[in-house]
Parts: C-alpha cells; structure tokens; sequence
C-alpha cells in the first residue's frame, strides 16, 4: 500500500462542460456517506482505467472545503499529452464508478498569514477555488489574481468575481494585461503569505522575483504537477525485487515500477512531494531530472532520483528497489 | 557563542546580508559588531535602504561605527523598551521585502523576535547572531514573572523570591528562558550559586 493513498470507492455524480477546453467532474461516495474532510489546496489521484492501461493523475480539489458531500475537480484538455485529460472528457460519464485517492494537501494554506495573496494562471486556478472558499469562510484576508488567455478561457473568473468582488482581479493575455508583479509584491503588508499555481514557467517567473525582492522562502507557497515528460525507452534493474523493466516512451519510470508489479510509495505523481525518491545503486548514464523536490546538488550527484517525473538516457540504471 | 542544548534552546547564526527592499537592524552592545562584519560583505548601497536601532548600553561604544555606516534611520536609545515603540511602528508600517536582522544579546533578541513574531515575520525569517553577554531573561514557571539579565545558576525569583533552576527550555512567545523550583521539597537545602551565564 502507497503512503497516503489509501482509496475512495465513488461515483461520478455528474459531468459538466464549463468552456472549450475544461469540463467538471462530480464524485459522490458509493455508499452515500460523506467524503473524508480535506482542507483548500488538497488533491487527490483519480484512478483511470482505460482497456489494458491504467493512469494515476493528481487533480485538486476544487469545491468547496465546509461541502463533503461531493468532490469536484476541473479538468482542462490536453490534446498532446499523456491522454489522462483526453480519458477524462470522453469516456467519464454520469453514473460511473471509480476509484480516487484520499485527498492529500501539498499546497495548504498557512493559516498563521496576516494576508493571503493567490496568483493563478489558467487551469491553476482550481487550488484557489477551494482556498478563497475556506477562507471566505472564516472572513480570511485574501486577493487573487487571475491570468488567462482569453476571457472565455478564463475558467471560474465569473463566479470568482461575483463571489469575491474586488478581491479578484483578471488578467487577459489577449488584451495584452499583465500582472504587475514587482509592484504588486512591494505593495504586500509584512506577514502576507504568496501562493502561485499555473504552467512552470510562471511559477519560476513568480519564485524568482520574489526571492529577489526580499520574500522569505517560507513565505512563498507554490504547486506545478508536472505531468511526467515523455522520452526515450530505456531499461531499469530493481536490486531489491530482482527485476529488470523496461520503461517506455509514453510511461514513467513509476508507472513501469508499479506495472511491473512492485509498489513503491508516492503521493503526487508530480514530482514535488517527495514521496518516491529512490536511491540509485549504480549508473551508467545521464539522468534527465525534471522534479521540485530533489536539490540542484542532489541532482548533480547521481544517487537520488524521482521516478513519478524523471527519467534517465544511458546503458544501465540499477535502482534501489 | 551558546553551547548546543535541547531543541528549543535558540541557536543563533552569523548576520549575511539578504536580498530584499528595506533591512531593519535591531542591535545592543557588541551586536553592532555582528552588523560592521556584515557591512563588510553587503553590496555597495545596501544601508541606504536599511534602518538600525541600537542600544549601547552603559559603555556607550560602537555608536560612531554603526553611524558611519550611513543607514537611511539611525535611533539609540538607552534600553531595549525605549526603543520598542519605534520597533512596532516600523513594523506595523512595513511591506514584504523588509529583512530582520537582530544581534546582541539573548535577551534583545528574544524580545525583538517576540515584537517580529506578532507582526508576522516567521522565526526562520529572521537573521541573529549572537554577541556579547550569556546573561538570560527567565520566567518563573511559579509566579510568571520575569527576571531579567540573570548570569547565575540557581538564580532568585525577582518577584516571589523562589530559587529557580534555569532551564534551557526557551519560550518564543515569552522571549524567556524557564526557571522552576530547585529545591521544592525542601526550601532548607541551598545548591551553591555558580555565575554561569556571563
């Protein structure tokens, strides 16, 4: 059994079509009880089974945190990747049955802030619909900003905007309106807390402007699941289980463990929680990192690596498992 | 420098200047020696933007060095609650980019940390060093009052006149060390007194 992954047994209570590219999906427990309590900023990893293949995606929760009711998650369509999303949108219908993780918080709120201010770029606005909830809740002091594409890409900023008003503010790439970020994080009462969920490039761009104008990291809260990159087959040894694998072009290396028949721990498939760093007995080859977890001088020495995300190009990689 | 205790004993760094937009300085005694090192690796303009409050305490020493520094503010005052109004204020004033840094000794900055807490600073935010004097600001866990500049081991209760054990067992939220009874069971047995906290 996987750390934290113990499973929901649900059904897809409805499936709702929200714009182009994003559609919502309702999950209500098969026994009618109430779904365990998870906090804003939890995820949980959705089990598809699609014929002979099973994929394991972490989606945030989206609802709202005082409701168990249901859990709904929003997921956007990804026509080039890994077909999770692609999985999602034509093949879950209404009624069906599933099986989900327990939530799990990898990106909670640190309730000891004075303010909370939420950046959000497209579909990583969803962590924040249940956080500005639970906030809300309790009069908590927050603001978002909101990038999008365009206006109709810009999933929730309706609600958003009628929900919270002035705390809430938009951003369209299309009209050419950026987030006037120096400005915005020098402007920030002492003990506000920055959250940023949204594509890599984004979080770098928010991290990085805010180490330099002086944020603490511990003030600065941020989630990318990566969904692990594509790239050249290559061959594993596990030491511990004495098996050899392959893992192909379109899988990760977690995922040829786990199909191999070995159950390693993990929690959020994305390269940021930690939960499945391996050692690595011996090498012969480069490895291709692509985590948040390990440091750059873990990456540098070889001996760690993170199977969710990462993968290697050489001729031999024995593994510590 | 503080010997290595129990968990919650501070341990206590070396000043390095941080990134950020305003550095606020909170120093007495020879802590304005941890901010002239500091000065030493700080990029050029760095105090141009940053403020010291400084207590010098009865020598009255390092005044001309911290000055000579040429921070934007410069403020002395003779004790650490003279300057405590000007501490809240700037904190209450201030934006994220503003760095703490607090050197001296144990005892202004815990209570320097205590003000930066409640403004909302994180502990692991802030910048110390120690300097100077070991002597420690203890609550008795008996009458909760504070003593302060305590240097021996017993040391006496300045408020109910109890004999205290001082502890390493350090509060955040108090900016104190512990002191409990030493010799509950029988107030006749006198430990001697050592000056261990100099």
């Amino acid at each position: 059994m996987s750390t934290g992954t113990t499973k929901l047994d649900v059904v897809v209570s409805d499936v709702v079509p929200v714009n182009e590219l994003v559609t919502r999906f309702h999950f209500r427990r098969r026994d009618g009880q109430l779904l365990p309590t998870f906090s804003g900023g939890a995820h949980v990893v959705i089990e598809m089974r699609d014929g002979e293949r099973t994929r394991l995606n972490p989606y945030s929760l989206m609802g709202s945190p005082l409701d168990t009711r249901e859990y709904t998650i929003s997921v956007r369509r990804d026509d080039v990747g890994r077909g999770g999303s692609l999985f999602m949108h034509s093949s879950v219908r209404p009624g069906m049955e599933m099986v989900i993780s327990y939530p799990v918080n990898l990106f909670s709120l640190d309730l000891r802030a004075r303010k909370h201010l939420m950046l959000a770029g497209g579909i990583g606005i969803t962590p924040f619909m249940a956080q500005t909830a639970q906030l809300a809740a309790d009069g908590g002091n927050f603001e978002l900003h909101y990038a999008c594409r365009t206006a109709s890409l810009g999933t929730y900023a309706d609600e958003l905007t009628e929900r919270y008003d002035r705390r809430v503010r938009l951003y369209h790439d299309d009209r050419d309106e950026r987030i006037e970020l120096d400005r915005l994080l020098s402007s920030q009462p002492l003990g506000t807390h920055l959250y940023v969920c949204g594509p890599s490039g984004m979080i770098g761009w928010v991290r990085d402007r805010a180490a330099a104008l002086g944020w603490p990291t511990e003030t600065v809260h941020f989630e990318h699941f990566a969904a692990p990159q594509p790239g050249a087959p290559f061959e594993v040894t596990l030491a511990v289980s004495g098996k050899t694998i392959r893992v192909g072009e379109q899988q990760s290396l977690l995922e040829a463990i786990e199909a191999a028949g070995v159950d390693p721990p993990y929690l959020c498939r994305g390269g940021v929680c930690g939960q499945c760093e391996t050692n690595v007995i011996a090498h012969d080859g480069k490895f291709i990192h692509n985590d948040h977890w390990l440091s750059e001088e873990e990456h540098r020495s070889c001996k760690k690596i993170m199977p969710c995300v990462s993968r290697f190009d050489g001729g031999s990689l024995v593994l510590e498992r | 420098m503080a010997a290595k205790s129990i968990i919650s004993r501070p341990v206590y760094g070396t000043l390095s200047p941080q990134p950020g937009k305003h550095h606020l300085f909170v120093a007495d005694a020879e802590g304005a020696l941890a901010i002239s090192d500091l000065a030493a690796k700080a990029p050029a303009g760095f105090f141009a933007d940053a403020h010291i409050i400084f207590i010098p305490g009865n020598d009255g020493k390092h005044v001309a060095a911290l000055e000579a520094l040429k921070p934007a503010q410069f403020y002395q005052g003779p004790t650490f609650a003279s300057a405590l109004p000007r501490l809240k204020q700037t904190l209450a004033n201030a934006h994220m980019g503003l760095r703490l840094y607090l050197a001296g000794t144990e005892g202004l900055i815990g209570q320097a940390m205590q003000v930066a807490l409640e403004a909302g600073i994180d502990h692991t935010a802030i910048q110390t060093e120690h300097r100077g004097s070991l002597a420690r600001r203890i609550q008795c866990v008996h009458c909760k009052g504070i003593t302060e500049n305590v240097t021996t081991q017993p040391a006496t209760c300045s408020h109910c006149g109890l004999l205290l054990l001082v502890r390493d067992h350090y509060s955040r939220r108090l900016a104190a060390f512990q002191g409990v009874c030493i010799n509950a069971e029988d107030r006749s047995e006198i430990p001697p007194t050592e000056e261990i906290f100099r």
